[in-house]
């Protein structure tokens, strides 16, 4: 992996992706080391992202490396009409690795192209966001154990959320059985459901969240945006059947774990967050360990 | 026989050297034109939409007088016209006959349909996979999403 950007989820192997996960082990038992030292991470956020930009920052930071970029584009050389191939060409010249979140699809892959330094993909858009995936794998991994032989269920807007869509390409390469909970306007997209067939797994869809909850092992939650629905009327009616709350735990597996990409709005009730089953705050803790693991392969010191 | 005969003489042969794309259907020729840029050549060409052909019903054909493509260029236009047939001529002999291929890669031609791609908003040449050869779909490189055929546009 060293040196190679990653920009789409499928740019790794799964073992690839697994050693990272190894690699994410050995930093949570061990966060702050002094291996970044010679290095100098840009972070380039031409759209906001606190909650990711501070996660790789937070990460580069414990393994003793620099740190330059911006963190909107309103206060870079963006705003004075520079392309995107300039800014990213010049940082290039001022760092080891750049890591980039854009609004533009597709824009993380250009960028890879014309960089001399590898690339780090924090979202492209509605495309792809591929360490959010590595961290949810990690998550995954460390709260069960494994992840052949699952039954994940994925709950909320499933036709725009870029998360699950990556989650679901990732987990095709284990022996998964999905769960697709959501309104009928936001159901998977045939183009994901596509990969599943190719892989010869199962999946079920379902409107109803409580049906689902006894069956499967880990339920990872999203939020649904009341922009996507053309018609607000029908939003109104859903945005209630998608709001996960402690007593519907009840006749969950044992081993149930809840996941959620955060921010969270309300689609989990605050009554869930001291249950055993809540795992989303240390999920947002795992992605930074997972970030310093990619870094760490990409920039060969690990 | 004896006018199908002369048709094929007049439409086919009555090149010197150079290249003949038959087989396009007829309202596809216009498109052909554009991809390979005839419009901007030197050579002397003729086109020719809606003859009669035993295959197809209606076709196009063109004939570039001089002109020998690279075979790359010439499967750019499978994009559009995959019945398309090519033919090389030289001396007034046919020295190679054969069917267009669609390619595994498109670039450069086809502008993507996502208005949030990179490629419409950055000065970037488009590139697509051809992922399904029958229903002529294209994946994009950058934004990864999917154009169709009825949804072309050319750059």
């Amino acid at each position: 992996m060293k040196n190679r950007s990653l920009v789409s989820i499928n740019d790794y192997s799964k073992e690839e992706y697994l050693k990272i996960l190894d690699i994410a082990e050995e930093f949570e038992k061990n966060p702050k080391q002094n291996i970044f030292e010679k290095y100098v991470v840009a972070t380039l956020f031409f759209e906001p992202s606190t909650r990711t930009r501070l996660s790789f920052e937070s990460a580069v930071n414990q393994l003793g490396g620099k740190i330059i970029g911006f963190s909107d584009a309103s206060s870079s050389s963006v705003k004075k009409g520079e392309s995107l191939k300039d800014t990213i060409k010049t940082v290039a010249n001022y760092s080891d690795l750049i890591v980039m979140r854009h609004p533009l699809e597709g824009s993380a892959r250009f960028a890879s192209e014309v960089s001399d330094v590898p690339i780090i993909n924090a979202g492209d858009g509605a495309n792809q966001h591929p360490t959010q995936c590595l961290l949810d794998l990690y998550s995954i991994r460390k709260t069960q154990g494994k992840i052949d032989d699952l039954h994940i269920a994925f709950v909320g807007d499933l036709k725009y959320g870029r998360t699950v869509h990556s989650n679901v390409i990732a987990l095709t390469n284990f022996k998964c059985t999905f769960h697709f909970v959501s309104p009928t306007e936001l159901k998977l997209p045939s183009a994901v459901k596509r990969h599943i067939k190719e892989s010869n797994l199962e999946y079920y869809q379902y409107t109803d969240l409580s049906e689902v909850i006894p069956k499967v092992d880990i339920l990872y939650m999203t939020r649904i945006q009341r922009e996507r629905f053309s018609d607000p009327m029908e939003y109104e009616r859903v945005k209630n059947a998608y709001i996960l709350n402690g007593n519907m735990l009840a006749n969950s597996k044992p081993n149930l774990k809840v996941l959620h990409p955060l921010p969270r709005v309300n689609e989990i009730d605050e009554n869930v967050d001291e249950m055993k089953q809540a795992y989303y705050f240390q999920q947002a803790k795992n992605g930074v360990y997972v970030r310093q693991a990619l870094m760490a392969a990409i920039l060969g010191v690990k | 026989m004896e006018s199908k005969k002369l048709r094929t003489e007049l439409v086919v042969s009555a090149l010197e050297n150079g290249t003949v794309i038959d087989h396009i259907p007829s309202k596809n020729v216009f498109q052909v034109i554009k991809i390979l840029n005839l419009d901007t050549f030197d050579n002397q060409i003729l086109f020719g939409t809606n003859l009669d052909s035993k295959r197809y019903g209606k076709k196009g054909i063109i004939k570039v007088k001089n002109k020998f493509f690279e075979i790359e260029e010439i499967n750019k236009i499978a994009i559009v016209a995959p019945s398309a047939t090519l033919i090389v001529i030289k001396n007034f002999e046919i020295i190679e006959k054969k069917p267009v291929e669609v390619p595994g890669i498109v670039d450069k031609f086809i502008k993507c349909i996502n208005p949030n791609c990179v490629t419409n908003h950055e000065n970037i040449h488009t590139r697509f996979t051809v992922i399904d050869k029958d229903a002529m779909k294209l994946q994009c490189h950058y934004c990864e999403k999917t154009t169709s055929k009825e949804n072309f546009i050319f750059i």
